[in-house]
């Protein structure tokens, strides 16, 4: 399977992605950079975090604009593989990709820390993997902008066809308030789009990929996708 | 010579009001052979100041030991140190301050100083992979303090998130010592492949001068000679001083920068920092022994009619001036329009040594190279000094004179949430500390912070570090904690210190008593980096940190040390592992609470010496705590600091949960053996069939250790007596920060 990551000016995470799809998942990967418009025949794109074009307007506001975003859309209407993770999840949305928006966290200031998901469906691309019997995943956010909106009729339409990915929760797996880090609607931290195949999250799995950094739960979600794409 | 140079020519009145003294205008009198015109005072007015010239200061930094086997570059010869880690690595690190701009725009004031040190690094050629920052406020009750607190860290930290740096480390103390001037100081760390740096030179008559990057505006300008005096009403009116950063810009400067220098046309390349182009086409001509014709009319602004002086002194932020090797102009311009910045030729190199700036034909500067730069023409003082009456009058405390509380409680949970010692999360929560995936402190929490490098056996690990207190109370003395204790750090987290970078934060040099504070520091600091073999790579010295009515800050001459861990299976962490597991002190309990929190705060007694300290006992005790980690023989390290042994044992709980029985010293006061803060003590845990192999080790060593007690439980208890649960602990602990914030 050959995986794109699209580089936007000011992505930082891209070589964060790189590095576990190419070295801990050992597959292939390009590099698609923002101003062209060829996804070099790749079977899965990723949009990475970071801070495309400063991020000074609303996040994603302008990265959606790119060439390649173009590509990216035709890809992902004919049934392409899209994942994006923080900013790459805030460019699907302002993309209509996705369904939803990234508001302001609630404190109105950016958050870097641990937080624990739960998979609220486990028959995605992104989830396949990951054990029921697992009560919650570890992963990281780091996001000044990654609080979920959306109406309650779309909420509704997502919740039951599955659309939900992850919402927040505590260590036990207990969806709580108190374990809500930015405000977002239903604790929601990942969403799909209906045809399941774009699919954006705030938290960044790529954090906690590698054995070195003491958490590998982020793992789990890279080899769902392998398994599914490949199989 | 053009009309521009004959202008009305400025008198010594005007030199003074840019900060030059009487004798520094006839000097530049003398060297130019002719009065300055406007212009030209300027250059000087802003090269000779402190920031650039270290004037003040460097007869005695050049005491300082710079030798060292893996230094590939020493303090002073390029942007930043670099030393020389293995594996045909190199690291650039460097601590510079900020704090003029943030005491009066903390946001941009911060986020311009996270800028200019990544600059630092990355114009060497070294990819920044973490920073860390020491940051110093006044009173947190003060509204004026939760201002400048809730700026800096936001200024921090939208800047260094958005260019995608991980912040891994760092320190925040207060003191009504800083209510009117914080200290900012941040540090960057890179990593290059040793040979593939690049300097910050220039030669090569007729190579093309490129300045590349964001436009130049009207900020800044004058900022290095407003950092070098001291902060008063009148400062707000300094304002057009404090720069505005952008850190999209920096994210494709860097970008661009380091894929420009695999083209292999850049001959050398410098940042704008302090004192903007003026600086950096002096300082890379004056390396280089060349000339350089500048055309400043050539560079990109934002604002119109921008006057010479004021181009050339511009300290806009996320520029960098690049010599390259003529005929290969295209490749350098590809780069640049692939990240769509500036790159525009300003300039040319020229034999002989002087800098000409033009406005299209008329030349309106005209001055040697040599003569602006520290090293050359830029001067060098000796500053008087003189012992402060405080000193004599600390020397005569005695713990006898504060009574020892009946009940120690309320003292530990006062500590447990004093906002010098509580957990900073709410300050690093708003820091990206895991972009880049080689924090690798996140989840195993260590004295230092240890930042991995990929694809080797190897990581890095950072510290920065400065006790206050200590320095006020002894600079000799304090400042030689200060690199022990960094050193210390490095030592429990399975590293070997290798060198330090500086950043002496000071008051007023012309103050005497100031200056003796800064003569003391250096001599303490030379003393420890000599005895842990760590040279002093560089750094950055920033005086006037006083006001007018509250005095100097207190001496604060903060350490960023760098250590390299060989081997990351020897990587060392801080938390209690295991129920059971059993507690030994490394080092000797003393009978001293001298400037400790406790006295400090907890008594209010403030005179009072710098805690019990024996460099040579420091020596000792970290090579023990590196043979017993090298042999596996302990569970977890960390060393005994601010709060006390009781801290200590508490934030070793934390992680896990776990509580600890321990036994007092009966020979000293329970409140010196709980808070006192003697130095050279590490508290290790190790699992009790390990016992007698650790006992065995230690012994081989000539350090006192003790079996303090046992991970055990859910509280932490003293002589069997409960002083708070960890539950309890941990929340004055970890929320006492926000809740005085908010």
């Amino acid at each position: 399977m050959k995986f794109g990551v699209v580089i936007f000016p000011g992505s930082n995470c891209d070589q964060d992605m790189i590095y576990v799809l190419r070295n801990v998942m050992q597959q292939e990967v390009v590099e698609l950079w923002h101003k062209e418009a060829d996804l070099k025949k790749c079977d899965f794109i990723v949009l990475p975090g970071g801070f495309s074009y400063g991020d000074y307007l609303r996040s994603g506001a302008i990265a959606r604009f790119s060439p390649i975003m173009d590509a990216v859309g035709n890809f992902a209407e004919k049934g392409g593989y899209v994942f994006g993770v923080c900013n790459g999840f805030q460019i699907l949305c302002e993309a209509r990709l996705v369904p939803g928006a990234l508001m302001h966290n609630t404190e109105r200031k950016f958050i870097c820390k641990n937080v624990f998901i739960k998979p609220q469906n486990y028959d995605t691309l992104v989830t396949n993997q990951i054990s029921r019997s697992k009560v919650s995943l570890k992963i990281p956010i780091a996001h000044g902008e990654g609080n979920y909106f959306n109406d309650a009729e779309s909420l509704k339409k997502m919740n039951d066809s599955g659309q939900i990915l992850f919402r927040y929760c505590d260590e036990q797996g207990n969806i709580t308030p108190e374990s809500n880090p930015n405000g977002a609607i239903e604790n929601i931290a990942g969403v799909c789009n209906a045809k399941k195949n774009v699919f954006g999250m705030m938290p960044h799995p790529e954090r906690a990929a590698d054995t070195e950094l003491n958490n590998t739960d982020g793992k789990l979600l890279f080899q769902s996708i392998v398994n599914l794409v490949t199989a | 010579m053009s009309a521009t140079l004959n202008e009305t020519l400025p008198t010594a009145d005007t030199a003074k009001e840019l900060g030059l003294l009487p004798d520094e205008f006839d000097k530049i009198k003398q060297i130019l052979g002719r009065t300055p015109n406007f212009t030209e005072l300027s250059i000087y007015s802003v090269m000779w100041s402190e920031h650039c010239s270290y004037k003040n200061s460097i007869v005695w930094l050049k005491t300082l030991p710079k030798d060292g086997p893996h230094m590939l570059a020493k303090a002073g010869e390029e942007n930043a140190g670099l030393v020389d880690i293995g594996d045909g690595l190199a690291c650039a690190f460097k601590i510079e301050s900020h704090n003029h701009p943030s005491a009066l725009e903390p946001y941009q004031g911060a986020a311009t100083g996270v800028g200019g040190i990544n600059r630092d690094i990355f114009t060497m050629g070294a990819r920044p992979i973490a920073q860390l920052n020491s940051l110093r406020f006044g009173d947190i009750n003060l509204p004026k303090t939760k201002w400048l607190v809730k700026g800096v860290v936001k200024g921090i930290g939208d800047y260094g998130n958005a260019f995608g740096i991980p912040t891994v480390g760092g320190e925040v103390y207060f003191d009504d010592c800083y209510n009117v001037n914080p200290l900012v100081n941040a540090m960057s760390a890179g990593i290059v492949k040793v040979g593939e740096t690049v300097s910050a030179t220039s030669y090569g008559k007729g190579n093309p001068v490129f300045i590349v990057g964001s436009s130049t505006g009207k900020d800044g300008i004058h900022g290095a000679a407003f950092a070098s005096k001291d902060i008063t009403e009148a400062s707000a009116k300094d304002l057009p001083a404090v720069q505005v950063g952008d850190p999209f810009q920096e994210k494709l400067l860097l970008e661009a920068s380091l894929e420009v220098i695999k083209t292999g046309a850049v001959i050398g390349m410098q940042d704008m920092g302090a004192a903007g182009i003026t600086c950096s086409t002096s300082e890379m001509s004056a390396k280089g022994k060349h000339g350089m014709k500048i055309w400043l009319d050539k560079v990109p602004t934002r604002q119109a009619e921008m006057k010479a002086w004021e181009i050339l002194l511009s300290e806009s932020q996320e520029r960098m001036l690049i010599v390259v090797k003529k005929g290969m102009e295209k490749k350098v311009n590809a780069v640049f329009e692939k990240w769509d910045l500036n790159c525009v030729q300003i300039g040319e190199v020229t034999d002989g040594d002087r800098l000409q700036y033009f406005m299209g034909n008329d030349l309106v500067a005209d001055v040697p190279a040599e003569s602006l730069v520290l090293g050359g023409g830029a001067p060098v003082y000796k500053r008087d000094y003189k012992e402060p009456a405080y000193y004599a009058q600390a020397q005569l405390y005695k713990i006898e004179q504060t009574e020892e509380p009946k009940d120690l409680k309320p003292a530990a949970k006062h500590l447990l949430s004093h906002p010098n010692i509580a957990s900073k999360r709410w300050v690093y929560n708003q820091y990206d500390s895991m972009v880049g995936t080689v924090n690798m402190s996140t989840n195993a929490p260590s004295d230092a912070a240890v930042v991995n490098i990929k694809g080797t056996n190897k990581a890095i690990a950072l510290k920065v570090d400065c006790n206050s207190r200590y320095i006020n109370a002894n600079p000799e003395v304090g400042c030689s904690i200060a690199v022990s204790e960094s050193a210390r750090n490095i030592v429990c987290t399975g590293g070997e210190p290798s060198a330090i970078t500086n950043c002496l934060n000071f008051g007023n040099p012309y103050n005497p008593e100031v200056y003796w504070q800064f003569v003391g520091s250096i001599k303490g600091m030379g003393a420890a980096c000599l005895k842990f073999k760590t040279p002093v790579t560089g750094g950055n010295v920033s005086f006037y940190n006083q006001s007018s009515y509250e005095g100097p800050v207190f001496p604060t001459p903060t350490i960023g040390m760098l250590g390299v861990i060989e081997n990351k299976e020897n990587i060392m962490t801080l938390d209690f592992k295991t129920e059971g597991d059993i507690i030994y002190l490394i080092g000797e309990s003393q009978n001293d609470i001298s400037s400790s929190e406790y006295l400090y705060s907890f008594h209010k007694v403030k005179n009072t010496p710098a805690p019990y300290f024996n460099l040579d006992t420091e020596y000792l005790v970290q090579h023990a705590v590196k043979s017993v980690i090298k042999n596996k023989l302990i569970q977890s390290a960390h060393d005994v600091s601010d709060g006390g042994l009781f801290i200590t044992l508490a934030e070793s709980c934390f992680n896990k949960g776990f509580g600890f029985e321990i036994n007092a010293d009966k020979n000293i006061r329970k409140d010196a053996f709980l808070f006192g803060e003697a130095q050279s003590r590490v508290v290790v845990s190790v699992k009790k069939e390990n016992e007698v192999q650790l006992v065995d080790e230690l012994k081989k060593h000539d350090v006192k250790f003790t079996k303090l007690g046992f991970v055990k439980g859910k509280d932490m208890r003293v002589d069997e007596d409960i002083f708070v649960s960890v539950t309890d602990a941990l929340e004055l602990y970890s929320t006492s920060i926000e809740k005085l914030l908010t």
